[in-house]
């Protein structure tokens, strides 16, 4: 999986065409977005898909710490935000932990083998509406 | 939305109401105002110094309505004693933001009583100690842990004179997304740093003082109610001999 990841840095087009390979089979169907969350109703992410797919977690810790030393909060990738727009909400209305089996975070990294400590202190579903007035 | 979420808004409506009342025409245009507090987009700056001032003559024996507003606030109400561990110890070991403690005059025996927390010293011991840089006061003067960074060594513990950090020493199943925290890091009261990013002019203990015995405000501005405040009347940096310049400071004592 790292190999694919790596060889498809050097060719956008092979990368591109090899990740939606790759997206495909790993949420069996065309959209890895999970229904009942607010992506499943959106075009795009907080960025191009396939950019956020090689990318996210470097935006993401880019963005940490902009948040935590400089107080800024307003950053593209927040990852209260990521959690805010790809968790999803059962059938009892109540939100499914991003990190539970088969949700959004949790089966693609399972597919590529990676672990994450992140929430292990962060919550894994939004606890309180985002202040933008949604 | 919530009813939660608006019954939130419309308490801190009411508080922010006390100082802003000649301007409001009506109670919903002044909640509609309210409710666009921004998000910070610009990086905190010097020019800003938050710091609280604490009337120990106001503060009441027994009362705990701060502390349990911070806990609420910050998530810490969420953690719960693990099974088989002792009370006492619990008791003693959990993570705390605010203490109630009573300071006693050996000379005449008056008792006092008042909120002790993260002090948010101009000269944090808990920073010079820190071999990582988790230990860091934000340019607004919030001294806080970048948890991200913290190791768990606990040396900023046994460096701070006024034993405001606790240590997380268990998992922990439910978190606040605005109060994320996790087994191995330490913590303490970062004047509810995600009501400051977020424009609100309160704290949650501030809030919650039904005697007005704490003030929150910006210590940089003359003008702010706590720099008046503070240049009135007589106020006690705790152990001014370490010579920390304290960013909470205390009346009555
Ligand atoms: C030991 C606990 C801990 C761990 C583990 C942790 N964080 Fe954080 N994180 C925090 C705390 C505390 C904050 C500050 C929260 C605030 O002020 O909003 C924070 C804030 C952030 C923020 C800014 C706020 C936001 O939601 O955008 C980002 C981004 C972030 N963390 C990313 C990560 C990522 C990515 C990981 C995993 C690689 C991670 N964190 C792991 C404790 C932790
Ligand atoms: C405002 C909603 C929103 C936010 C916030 C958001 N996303 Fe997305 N995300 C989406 C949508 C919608 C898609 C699907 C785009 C598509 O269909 O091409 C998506 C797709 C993705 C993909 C690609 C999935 C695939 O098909 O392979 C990744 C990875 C991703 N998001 C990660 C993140 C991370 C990490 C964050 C936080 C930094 C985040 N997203 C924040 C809405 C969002
Ligand atoms: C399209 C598949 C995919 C999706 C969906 C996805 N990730 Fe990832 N993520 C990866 C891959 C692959 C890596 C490992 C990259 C590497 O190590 O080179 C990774 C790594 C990370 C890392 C870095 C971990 C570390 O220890 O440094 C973070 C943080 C992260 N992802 C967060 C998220 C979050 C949050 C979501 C859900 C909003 C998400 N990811 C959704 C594929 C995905």
């Amino acid at each position: 999986m790292q190999d694919m990841f790596r060889f498809g840095t050097r060719l956008l087009v092979a990368a591109t065409a090899l990740l939606l390979v790759q997206t495909a089979s790993a949420a069996q169907g065309s959209r890895s977005v999970i229904e009942g969350s607010k992506a499943y109703g959106l075009d795009s992410c907080v960025e191009p898909t396939p950019l956020m797919r090689k990318k996210h977690y470097a935006f993401l810790k880019h963005d940490r710490d902009i948040t935590v030393h400089q107080g800024i909060r307003t950053v593209k990738h927040s990852l209260a935000g990521c959690v805010d727009c790809h968790a999803a909400k059962d059938d009892t209305g109540k939100y499914v932990p991003v990190t539970d089996e088969g949700q959004f975070c949790q089966s693609c990294h399972e597919y590529a083998g990676v672990e994450l400590p992140c929430f292990s202190c962060h919550s894994a579903t939004p606890t309180q509406a985002t202040k933008a007035g949604d | 939305m919530s009813d939660k979420i608006d019954q939130k808004r419309r308490e801190f409506v009411s508080v922010a109401g006390l100082a802003a009342a000649a301007t409001v025409v009506a109670p919903g245009v002044f909640l509609q105002a309210t409710a666009e507090a921004e998000p910070r987009s610009e990086a905190v700056t010097g020019k800003v110094r938050y710091g609280m001032l604490i009337d120990t003559n106001k503060c009441v024996d027994g009362c705990t309505d701060c502390v349990t507003a911070c806990e609420r606030e910050n998530g810490l109400d969420l953690l719960k004693m693990p099974e088989g561990a002792d009370p006492e110890e619990w008791d003693r070991q959990r993570p705390r933001w605010i203490r109630k403690v009573k300071v006693k005059d050996r000379l005449t025996g008056k008792v006092t009583t008042l909120p002790m927390m993260c002090q948010h010293c101009e000269f944090p011991p808990c920073q010079d100690v820190c071999p990582t840089g988790a230990s860091f006061r934000r340019a607004d003067g919030i001294v806080m842990v970048d948890r991200h960074i913290c190791i768990g060594c606990r040396y900023c513990m046994m460096a701070c004179p006024y034993k405001a950090r606790s240590f997380i020493h268990e998992d922990i199943d439910e978190k606040l997304t605005v109060a994320p925290r996790g087994k191995g890091c330490v913590e303490s009261c970062n004047l509810c740093v995600h009501r400051r990013d977020n424009g609100e002019t309160t704290t949650a203990c501030q809030e919650a003082c039904k005697e007005g015995a704490i003030l929150f405000g910006d210590l940089n501005d003359p003008n702010s109610e706590i720099s008046q405040a503070l240049r009135q009347q007589n106020n006690t940096e705790l152990r001014a001999d370490l010579k920390l310049n304290t960013g909470v400071r205390y009346r009555g004592i």
